[in-house]
């Protein structure tokens, strides 16, 4: 199995291990899941996201190479600001999604997910225009630091001042040895926070010293899973996949206007104009119980015909409660809408809710 | 855990009551395994159950663990407290029993393992 950079941090912290796109990951430590959700919603938790990819695209023409495998506008897209989009295939499904930075005129940098690694940088190469380079960071750690007081403790222990750097902003620092670093304002938590790309050798180093403040406590997979829950958040491979296009993943937000030549536009565009057949919505759960993925969704009214089936689903530590994100049809895909969902043989009531589920804490984009 | 328990290899612990009364409830182990508890699905009273057959449902935020019947009988009695409360599963024996099967098999028992050998099992799951 692959190990991150921190493998051997996680082990010293007595982190529950577990496999997780081909990587030895924590995915709680001593407190456990509840306890390490709520610190990162009311202090700031550190998690290892080194098993994500971080690429470069550099060469004149780079913003038009993302234009076609996305469906986003990067031609105007600012140097700092970074933004979240999704590779699609010529069917217009999704390939990942992902962040991808703009750093310079001719220069972007993207975050992938770790088990789409390999298909998108295969992908990427394969429709790389000739005078592009792209670059894997395969020497680079991931760390994020999310929550109320990641901008505190980023300050205090790193001497990293990012009080000017808005939401969806990225720039560069020195640590106090000189090792450049890349700071991120974002994030899969909904809170405030941070993502420090990191030179490999020096991530041990940032690691303990973020821990040896008192607001920071590692936070594993578990959390992080039921934290995005709570956004609303779709995560890779269960809510949003190869045969899903943004529109019917309710991310239609990530299509630019002046982008039409992308990949998959004809079926994406068409659906953004005549609406598609199902929606992705979130679900919470009225009766108790929890219901998880594969849960398969029911009409009231007719209880024998199912309308649709759960993508995610967890008991959420904020709420005290089941929720979830699933596929319905999209006659289904309104507000308040009830619905049934079958856990283990019995109908549980549940309704289509709003997300995020719980009140984003991170800060506007314009500091 | 007390003495005169029994365990089962899917980390269920019972409790013979009245002769023929399997007080049932899930390990330390199966507890730690599993994490923050945040749900406990019970079996209705009057079902009978087949030896190995699960009855009840254990939930963690991450993971949802089936409760295997170490015996065959007939459940009895439930621990309605669960639902609301599922953490009581790792108060105590008294606190976190699940359910309470009247055997129809006492031969059952055969084969249920002692502390010590429960100890040894678990000693050779962990390395």
């Amino acid at each position: 199995m692959n190990k991150t950079p921190l493998h051997a941090h996680h082990l010293k912290l007595s982190a529950k291990m577990g496999e997780f796109a081909g990587y030895d990951m924590p995915l709680y430590y001593g407190e456990g899941v509840v306890a390490e959700h709520e610190w990162v919603r009311s202090h700031a938790g550190l998690f290892d996201v080194s098993h994500m990819g971080q690429v470069t695209v550099t060469g004149a023409g780079a913003a038009a190479f993302f234009e076609k495998l996305t469906p986003s506008a990067f031609q105007s897209l600012a140097h700092g600001v970074a933004k979240y989009t999704v590779l699609t295939n010529e069917n217009g499904g999704i390939i990942d999604d992902l962040i991808i930075t703009r750093t310079g005129d001719d220069a972007f940098f993207a975050v992938i997910n770790a088990g789409c690694k390999d298909k998108d940088i295969a992908w990427m190469k394969a429709n790389l225009p000739s005078g592009l380079t792209f670059t894997v960071l395969d020497d680079r750690a991931l760390i994020a630091l999310q929550g109320p007081k990641a901008e505190g403790a980023l300050r205090d222990v790193l001497g990293i001042d990012a009080a000017d750097l808005g939401y969806m902003r990225m720039t560069t620092a020195k640590l106090a040895d000189g090792t450049e670093v890349f700071i991120s304002r974002l994030g899969y938590t909904g809170e405030d926070g941070f993502e420090l790309s990191v030179p490999s050798a020096k991530a041990g180093k940032v690691w303990d010293d973020l821990l040896s403040h008192d607001d920071v406590k590692p936070i594993g997979l578990a959390a992080r899973d039921s934290l995005r829950l709570d956004m609303g958040y779709p995560l890779y491979g269960h809510d949003i996949d190869d045969t899903t296009s943004p529109v019917e993943a309710d991310i239609a937000w990530v299509i630019g206007k002046q982008n039409t030549g992308f990949l998959g536009a004809h079926r994406v565009l068409k659906e953004k104009g005549e609406g598609a057949s199902r929606r992705r919505v979130g679900l919470a759960l009225i009766d108790k119980g929890v219901a998880r993925e594969g849960s398969e969704i029911f009409d009231p009214a007719a209880p024998d015909r199912k309308i649709g089936v759960l993508t995610s689903g967890s008991f959420s530590p904020s709420l005290k409660q089941s929720i979830g994100q699933g596929y319905v049809e999209s006659a289904f895909a309104k507000e308040g809408q009830d619905v049934l969902i079958r856990v283990r043989g019995r109908d549980l009531r549940a309704s289509i809710s709003k997300m995020p589920f719980v009140k984003a804490g991170t800060k506007s984009a314009a500091k | 855990m007390p003495a005169d328990l029994k365990y089962t290899k899917d980390h269920e612990w019972l409790k013979i009551e009245g002769g023929n009364v399997a007080v049932v409830g899930i390990t330390e182990y199966a507890q730690d395994a599993l994490g923050d508890l945040v749900y406990v699905e019970l079996p209705s009273i009057g079902r009978s159950l087949k030896k190995g057959e699960d009855f009840a449902v254990v939930e963690s935020v991450k993971t949802a663990a089936e409760v295997y019947s170490p015996v065959t009988g007939e459940v009895v009695a439930v621990n309605d407290d669960l639902p609301d409360n599922p953490e009581k599963i790792k108060e105590s024996i008294e606190a976190g029993w699940i359910a309470k099967i009247k055997m129809t098999d006492p031969a059952d028992m055969e084969g249920l393992m002692d502390k010590s050998s429960y100890a040894a099992f678990l000693k050779g799951l962990t390395g």
